[in-house]
């Protein structure tokens, strides 16, 4: 049970920081280079003390097979545009943060912990995110359009973070959510039914992909120190 | 400085960093930003990534007005007959502690 | 590093006839260590070479991101991935403080990535080589920074103020950048035969480029003399590139690796190491934009900004659409 909420936590951050770090050197502006790169690097920290929680944190981030990663789908969703990768972001840490403010609250002292000293970057991802939601949503028609099609990409997978005990959170989330499609002067995408399985190990096709890129060094040459 | 005046370029903001209590902001640089959420954001992440400060002031460039370099005799040196002002102009008799 | 010995291409325009009471006064503050602030006076030709100096310094830092970015998702390890993101992430600052720097003289940032992205503007030829194993990664941190860091730390005192306080941010922050491309070499050359064997073709591939970034030897430097007497350029080429050699050499004999230069030998009577003729034609062939992959390094670039176009112009019209209504209230 234990390792398997390391895992989760774990996967969530090392899947998302993966993605995010592709964006470096490639940002629409340099200001936003380093903010992107921050968040990232803040989920690779993340993910590497919840990693260890559960074993060593490099033999699972690199030598496991999609079915026995944790992560939910929403992390493992391609960057897209500026604007897909701003809609995963706001829906994921705008749940992560009062997760993870639980976990500090109510959770085992190893993984409270790490939420404690996690919370206060994701406070910052989520704001970042819905700041960038409202200024896409309320800019100009283009990016209004594009952050409707991310949203609606990434909403399939809204579902699938509020299973089990997390269903808790969805009233908060909600509320977040809610508040600052209002002010960008967004609706909620159509609602339908949630794409679930990430938890149990059954991904989508994209973290197959990943997992390559991510994992080549280490399958080319078995046993060696980097 | 060159600039279209319908340019889409996001303005500049300049950076203050408190480094700690006790300390003033100091000028640290500058961001590109379009609004003050995101210049607040952009130093952050820009000049405090190495948690160099507890507090940053951003300031859009244009409204900072500077002296002009060649008024610098008349408004920073001092007067060459206002001496007074200099602690140096006052003998403190030897043995006169904390002065 | 980045100075107009890049543009040996360009023709450079007729002097301005500077008045000689001001550009006395200008050269005597610069002569006496004065730092030189943004409204100062200074003579036009000094304006444009820092514009161009310090902007082509920024690109190299931009441009820069992108041969080790190439291999961020593909780092071996999530401490290697980490690092390298964070120095990459740094690489990015870097060329922030430098564009703000360069914007003090009356450029705007927007000028200058255009002349980047047209290929008026040049940026250290070194970025134009490829990255093809992680090897490339630690020769990168190892050589390229540690022969940035060399240019880099006498550039803290040079005479433009923005500038020089930009230089004291980024050797700060550079300290960590080449000691983690050393241990990636060492942990490589410790390793398998595998592994060994990419550290060893990385130095091969790197080697020669590194010294190259140095500039072309003193005798074809035209403009060195002025650059050194206003502070812009602290020493000659020969001088730093001859204390990287001095420097580098023994680091590769500690971890087993052989520098491809049949020619290098200590010299006992100089207490400084001999090497070998650099291919000057190679050099001058990728400052001209002939590197492996110019083409792709300025097509990411153009990419990145063309892409990010609707991002930054709806930035900027939320920022407007907001600002006239709380004027309206």
């Amino acid at each position: 049970m234990r390792s398997e909420l390391a895992l989760r936590l774990g996967d969530d951050g090392l899947i998302l920081g993966q993605n995010l770090s592709a964006w470096c050197g490639h940002a629409p502006m340099l200001e936003l280079d380093l903010s992107l790169s921050n968040i990232a690097l803040d989920l690779i920290g993340q993910a590497t003390l919840f990693l260890g929680l559960a074993g060593d944190a490099d033999d699972l981030a690199f030598r496991r097979d999609v079915l026995d990663f944790k992560n939910c789908l929403l992390v493992e969703q391609p960057n897209g545009d500026f604007a897909q990768t701003i809609a995963r972001q706001f829906l994921f840490s705008n749940w992560q943060e009062p997760m993870l403010r639980d976990l500090a609250a109510k959770g085992e002292p190893a993984f409270a912990a790490i939420a404690a000293k996690s919370v206060k970057e994701v406070a910052y991802h989520a704001r970042f995110a819905s700041e960038w939601i409202v200024r896409l949503g309320d800019g100009t028609e283009e990016s209004r359009t594009r952050l409707i099609k991310g949203l609606d990409w990434m909403w399939r997978f809204v579902d699938e973070l509020f299973e089990g005990e997390h269903a808790a959170l969805r009233p908060e989330w909600d509320a977040r959510i809610d508040s600052a499609l209002r002010e960008a002067g967004l609706e909620r995408p159509a609602a339908r039914r949630g794409i679930v399985g990430g938890r149990e190990g059954h991904h989508s096709e994209h973290l197959g992909h990943l997992l390559s890129e991510m994992q080549f060094l280490q399958r080319a040459y078995p046993g060696a120190a980097w | 400085m060159s600039k279209a005046p319908n340019s889409k370029e996001w303005p500049l903001w300049e950076v203050f960093v408190r480094a700690k209590n006790g300390l003033s902001h100091r000028h640290a640089g500058s961001v590109h930003a379009a609004d003050s959420k995101m210049a607040l954001e952009a130093a952050r992440d820009t000049y405090t990534r190495r948690m160099e400060g507890v507090s940053l002031w951003v300031v859009p460039s244009n409204a900072i007005t500077a002296s002009d370099p060649r008024d610098a005799d008349e408004l920073f040196a001092p007067a060459e007959d206002k001496i007074y002002r200099h602690p140096s102009f006052y003998v403190i008799p030897e043995g006169i502690k904390n002065i | 590093m980045y100075t107009t010995e890049l543009d040996k291409q360009q023709k450079s325009a007729a002097p301005i006839a500077e008045d000689p009471e001001k550009l006395a006064r200008f050269e005597a503050r610069v002569a006496a260590d004065d730092f030189i602030e943004p409204n100062d006076w200074m003579p036009e030709a000094y304006r444009k070479t820092l514009v161009r100096q310090i902007s082509q310094h920024a690109h190299s830092e931009i441009v820069g991101m992108l041969p080790e970015g190439n291999w961020i998702t593909r780092a071996p390890s999530l401490r290697r991935k980490a690092v390298l993101l964070a120095k990459v992430q740094d690489e990015g600052g870097h060329g922030l403080y430098l564009y703000c720097a360069a914007e003090t003289l009356g450029t705007s940032r927007e000028e200058m990535i255009e002349a980047l992205h047209s290929g008026r503007a040049k940026y250290s030829t070194i970025f134009n080589y490829p990255t093809l194993t992680w090897a490339d990664i630690g020769a990168i941190g190892w050589l390229v920074d540690g022969a940035a860091i060399m240019n880099q730390v006498p550039l803290q005192r040079t005479s433009y103020g923005p500038y020089a306080r930009a230089m004291v941010r980024i050797c700060k922050e550079e300290s960590f950048h080449q000691r983690q491309g050393f241990e990636i070499m060492m942990v490589l050359a410790k390793g398998s035969a595998a592994q060994k064997r990419m550290a060893q073709d990385a130095l091969n591939r790197w080697w020669w480029p590194s010294l190259m970034m140095f500039g072309p030897p003193d005798d074809n430097s035209p403009n060195s003399a002025q650059s050194m007497r206003w502070r812009i350029k602290r020493e000659t080429n020969d001088q730093i590139r001859q204390r990287f050699v001095d420097a580098t050499v023994p680091q590769a004999e500690a971890i087993g690796l052989t520098v491809p230069d049949p020619a290098l030998k200590w010299n006992e009577e100089r207490g400084a190491y001999d090497f070998g003729e650099i291919d000057w034609a190679e050099f001058y062939a990728v400052v001209k934009g002939e590197g492996a992959v110019a083409k792709e390094r300025v097509a990411a670039r153009v990419k990145a900004w063309e892409d990010g176009k609707w991002v930054r112009d709806a930035a900027q019209a939320h920022a407007t659409k907001h600002s006239m209504k709380a004027a309206a209230e």
